[in-house]
């Protein structure tokens, strides 16, 4: 565990992903709980109006489960216009994992949503956490994480690979 | 070349998609404009190659584009590989 670095401030990840944005473990019965409460962390912070989490499950309704980006990791949004206030994450863990609806990566027990203000500006952040997807460490840490300052903390630290 | 990633609305899934495909193509050395379409534009869109989830596949059945769908959007190898052997078979 010494060769973890934090990451770079200038990602904007680190001040989007607030540690009142993440909880570790939550008990959902089917992937629509697991939106609402993901989506009312955000709406809670004000970060997003009420309707925005309709938005993003109709999304998911509406276009498919590709939202389901890996095994067991879904990423939820929807568009600026549909109620974001400012720039926001929120990530949840689930302590059994749910259906989505996807052929390869279900079932899914990482949640992730963010809102975007518009279509650029959420680029460097979305590229830290594609970056920290890709890392089996980083996925192995959060899937590990049995409380909230955990969770926070495996989702924001890189490792050397 | 002209290379597009699509998705439901277009800077999410696809965008990460951008991020991924960008990165391949420096690493090989090759040129290419990626942008990122959303299913409600792509229609009457000109792309040599479309990257997509593979649960758009529906979408894009009409497409005149070769098209490589991808299910763990996260595993650049998955990506690499898949993109890289079309390319290799337009370069034929």
């Amino acid at each position: 565990m010494n060769e973890i670095k934090k990451l770079p401030d200038q990602f904007d990840l680190k001040e989007l992903l607030t540690i009142d944005q993440v909880r570790a473990n939550i008990a959902v019965e089917d992937w629509e709980e697991a939106a609402d409460i993901i989506g009312e962390l955000l709406v809670e912070a004000e970060k997003v109006e009420p309707e925005y989490v309709e938005k993003m499950k109709q999304a998911l309704d509406d276009m498919g489960p590709y939202m389901v980006v890996a095994p067991g990791v879904a990423l939820l949004h929807a568009r600026p216009e549909d109620g974001v206030l400012e720039p926001c994450v929120a990530l949840i863990t689930l302590e059994e994992p749910v259906e989505f609806g996807h052929e390869e990566n279900d079932p899914v027990d990482i949640v992730f949503a963010f809102g975007a203000t518009d279509k650029e500006s959420h680029i460097p952040a979305l590229k830290t956490l594609a970056k920290q997807l890709k890392s089996k460490d980083v996925i192995k840490a959060i899937r590990s994480a049995q409380t909230d300052e955990n969770l926070h903390e495996a989702f924001l630290t890189t490792h050397d690979e | 070349m002209r290379i597009a990633t699509l998705c439901g609305m277009g800077f999410g899934t696809s965008m990460m998609l951008k991020l991924s495909v960008e990165d391949i193509l420096e690493e090989e050395g090759i040129k290419a404009k990626v942008e990122s379409w959303d299913l409600g534009s792509h229609k009457g869109q000109q792309a040599d190659i479309i990257v997509a989830p593979d649960d758009m596949e529906r979408h894009l059945k009409d497409s005149e584009s070769k098209v490589v769908l991808i299910s763990r959007l996260t595993d650049e190898e998955e990506i690499k590989e898949k993109l890289m052997k079309v390319i290799r078979e337009m370069e034929d």
